[in-house]
């Protein structure tokens, strides 16, 4: 086996509990497009070309027909805030990479296979062929699976009945779970949820995704507090 | 298999805004330094926002949707994602076939 295929190897073995656990949850993804009016051939234009589940998710929560396209762009912008931090640190990484590798790489970095990429790297000299294999594994992955379950959720009918329509507010709390630590991280979580609350009951939609956002953030400056800063500036 | 016009611009500018996102660190060339402060509120942008968009479904809409947001949470403490939505679904489904 040449070193390359080992990579490929190396790489689909890391991805696959992360890609298998996605597989019911592209399904659902799928599914709620389609309730919320999107065509399966829209979930797959989607899926393949934004690849974001959590600027997905968001997406469907806020989509009306026609779509709200200032809504939904600075919904996006806040949910991948992220990638910009991830990719800084990843970036570093790549010495290994062509420049083309790096722009198809990046295309289809994630929260896991960026945080593999990352553990990889740690040890060894990151590869685009285990870098991208996983990217690639996820991206087909997602398409596949979403417009799947675009397709059977077309033919399912009102999610109400079997509670599918609450299962984006609770996909939702999971996902917000996995990024609360610690007392502060408690504290985001509830200035955002009341600020939203209130600012949806006193205003109206759309306006209460700023503002709990902008309050969950304030709070988390706020608690990082200027000792640290200055210690480590 | 149709696609609506309108849609497919709205998909292509959240594609160039998350990808834009994704390939930054590539083009700033690890030239982006943040402050310990800055980076915390960096890193609850995610769950805020997420919280954000849900707020309105857990605590307006009625106490079958409250009850399994919390109930949700506490499963989210120590079950998979999917687990979450399985305890998140099961109870709104009850609550809402008791009336509430």
């Amino acid at each position: 086996m040449t070193a390359g295929l080992r990579e490929v190897r190396d790489g689909l073995r890391d991805i696959a509990p992360a890609a298998i656990a996605a597989i019911p949850i592209g399904l659902l993804f799928g599914a709620l497009m389609a309730s919320k009016g999107l065509t399966p051939a829209e979930v797959a234009l989607m899926s393949g070309f934004v690849c974001a589940g959590g600027a997905q998710l968001a997406a469907v929560e806020l989509w009306v027909h026609p779509a709200p396209i200032l809504a939904l762009a600075v919904s996006t912008v806040l949910i991948d805030a992220r990638h910009v931090l991830m990719s800084t640190s990843l970036a570093r990484r790549t010495e290994a990479f062509a420049w083309w590798q790096k722009m198809l790489g990046f295309y289809v970095m994630s929260d896991e296979n960026w945080a593999l990429g990352e553990r990889r790297a740690a040890e060894r000299t990151l590869t685009p062929a285990y870098f991208i294999t996983m990217g690639a594994t996820l991206w087909i992955n997602w398409v596949t699976t979403t417009t799947l379950g675009a397709i059977g959720g077309a033919m399912l009918g009102d999610p109400r009945v079997y509670g599918a329509d609450f299962a984006f507010t609770a996909l939702f709390i999971g996902l917000a779970a996995a990024f609360v630590r610690g007392p502060g991280g408690m504290a985001v979580v509830a200035a955002s949820g009341l600020a939203s609350a209130a600012t949806y009951v006193g205003v109206g939609a759309p306006w209460h995704v700023a503002a709990g956002a902008a309050a969950g953030v304030a709070t988390a400056w706020a608690l990082a507090g200027e000792d640290e800063e200055e210690a480590l500036a | 298999m149709s696609v609506d016009p309108w849609t497919l611009l709205a998909i292509l500018v959240m594609a160039s805004i998350t990808y834009a996102t994704r390939i930054s660190g590539v083009l700033l060339g690890g030239r982006l330094k943040l402050s310990p402060r800055a980076q915390a509120a960096f890193n609850a942008v995610p769950p805020a926002v997420l919280v954000a968009l849900i707020a309105p479904s857990a605590l307006a809409t009625g106490g079958a949707e409250t009850i399994a947001a919390l109930a949700a949470a506490v499963a989210a403490t120590r079950l998979p994602l999917l687990g979450v939505i399985a305890v998140g679904v099961v109870t709104v489904v009850a609550l809402r076939a008791f009336g509430l």
